[in-house]
């Protein structure tokens, strides 16, 4: 039993009523979705936009309910959302009432309300620190760039002190320099904090750098996941260090023709893909 | 911004006044003989304006006098009709049912003049100073309740989120994040209702008699004196105009998104 469980989710949205191609007026955008995760683990899903990849992290944070299966934490079933299951949302969501302490204190004051001031200030700081933004600590959201919003929000995200943390595509809106520097970032602070992750993303080389298990979502509607793909690797990895790996064109081969057939091709499934980059 | 000086937003408006003030005279001269002049009116109301605080008797008092009576009526109903508009705006927001429920009521009470209602409130209150206060509490709430209604319901999900997330307490969730998301649109509300509080009161002191730039106005009509009339209508614009400005500036302070 793995220590977060996804057990036969599907969600359907109510469709649009100009468009009832759907006998049943309904959108099946997840089907028979399974998956699980050990403690520690980074995990990535990979899909194009539109195949529910939203959908799934909504899910897994409680937001929304599925029709269908169930998600296990720890053996126990989910219940709506809580601080357990941090979200760092693809679009920051960040107060922007706010500065950035506030923001991230408002996160440690949520799971900590017993500690003393002092001690949620300390642990405060800390996250801060983490995402490299002690010089920004006085600032509101609209003074910081993309880059260092989406910053504050890992650093809120990881002040819920979460069993998941939950990242919902969380570069996708950031220049190429900059989510690279943060990519590997990302890296980094796993390899300090050891939390499970669960990523979201669209970019197969993000994956590949970050996570320990490759998940792909076959295009929707009815989108499934197809078989997992290790990457072997030793953390905390480098992008040039990857580029030349010798696996490292198997897994990405892989990963793209999941991403093509994955949903459809039901023979793969449950079978893990065998795809070790071996790094020197 | 332009830090230049731009002769054409100088010379414009004082063309625009001048224009407004030679047709005044005009109709003064040739079609209504009863209507002072601006000059005239000048010379019959340059006591009240030089001797601003100046007091004889109740309703003979320096122009500043009667706007500071003016401001202090209108403050105490514009902050009567804030609090209560703040809060209903909060329910009618938050609840669909509660919205449902009394939606139909404010859609009705909504365009019901002052004229109309401070009757009633000499009806209920039995004396003209809390009917006054009364009738613009009740004109002046209903910018506010309808665009805190608004706030309430155009808060972004993804900060409805964060607090679920994080399991904010109710009181946590409405301090923490609703007010502060409302926060633009309620300011925008108190600034369109504090205008319809000035408006209010006129007809307010002009139906009770109170003392202020209103009374002053229609005690002055009663005896025949039209140049004063005038002075309080110009009085009142201006100071109209200022708590427009004053509001915007701080309305611009918390637009903070």
């Amino acid at each position: 039993m793995g220590y977060l469980e996804l057990r036969g989710i599907s969600k359907s949205y109510v469709r649009n009523a100009r468009a009832p191609s759907q006998a049943n007026g309904k959108l099946p955008v997840l089907r028979d979705v399974n998956l699980n995760i050990d403690e520690n683990e980074f995990v990535c899903v990979v899909g194009r936009s539109g195949s529910g990849k939203t959908t799934l992290i909504s899910l897994i944070a409680g937001l929304i309910e599925s029709d269908l299966g169930e998600i296990l934490l720890e053996g126990k079933p989910i219940d709506g959302p809580s601080p357990d299951r941090g979200v760092v949302f693809q679009n920051y969501s960040l107060l922007p009432w706010m500065t950035v302490f506030e923001n991230v204190y408002l996160a440690v004051d949520a799971v900590g309300r017993n500690l003393a001031k002092a001690e949620k200030r300390e642990r405060t700081e800390h996250y801060i620190r983490l995402v490299n933004l002690s010089a920004a600590m006085k600032k509101v959201p609209r003074e910081l760039s993309g880059g260092m919003r989406q910053r504050v929000a890992v650093a809120r995200g990881l002040a819920m002190d979460p069993k998941v943390l939950l990242l919902d595509e969380p570069f996708s809106a950031l220049d190429a320099l900059t989510r690279a520097t943060l990519q590997e970032e990302l890296g980094r602070i796993w390899m300090a904090t050891r939390k499970t992750v669960v990523m979201i993303t669209n970019d197969i080389d993000e994956a590949i750098l970050l996570a320990d298990s490759i998940y792909t979502l076959a295009p929707g509607p009815g989108a499934t996941l197809g078989p997992a793909v290790r990457v072997d690797a030793p953390h905390p990895r480098s992008r040039a260090q990857l580029g030349g790996a010798p696996g490292y064109q198997r897994v990405r081969r892989e990963t793209v023709s999941l991403l093509v057939t994955g949903g459809k091709d039901r023979a793969g499934h449950g079978t893990p893909a065998q795809g070790g980059i071996a790094l020197n | 911004m332009e830090k230049r000086f731009d002769s054409a937003a100088l010379f414009l408006p004082i063309m625009g006044v001048s224009l407004v003030l030679l047709i005044w005279t005009g109709l003064s001269l040739k079609v209504a003989p009863d209507l002072p002049t601006p000059l005239r009116t000048w010379y019959e109301s340059q006591n009240y304006i030089l001797n601003p605080f100046f007091k004889d008797g109740e309703m003979n008092q320096g122009i500043l006098r009667f706007s500071f009576l003016s401001l202090i009526r209108v403050a105490k109903g514009f902050l009567l009709a804030i609090a209560i508009g703040t809060p209903l705006g909060f329910l009618l927001g938050v609840s669909t049912n509660f919205n449902r429920a009394f939606d139909p009521v404010i859609q009705v009470l909504r365009p019901i003049s002052p004229l109309a209602w401070l009757p009633l409130g000499l009806v209920i209150f039995k004396q003209s100073e809390p009917a006054a206060l009364f009738t613009i509490a009740i004109c002046a709430m209903w910018p506010t309740v309808i665009n805190t209604a608004m706030g309430v319901r155009s808060i972004s999900t993804e900060y409805l989120n964060v607090g679920r997330v994080l399991k904010l307490s109710p009181m946590k969730k409405l301090r923490k994040i609703m007010i502060p998301a409302t926060l633009p649109y309620m300011f925008t509300g108190y600034r369109l209702s504090l205008g319809m509080a000035w408006l209010v009161i006129v007809a307010a002191e002009m139906l009770t008699g109170s003392p202020g730039l209103g009374g002053f106005l229609w005690q002055e009509y009663n005896s025949l004196v039209y140049s004063h009339i005038l002075l309080s209508v110009l009085t009142i614009g201006l100071i109209g105009f200022g708590l427009d400005r004053l509001m915007s500036v701080v309305e611009r302070r918390f637009k903070t998104a």
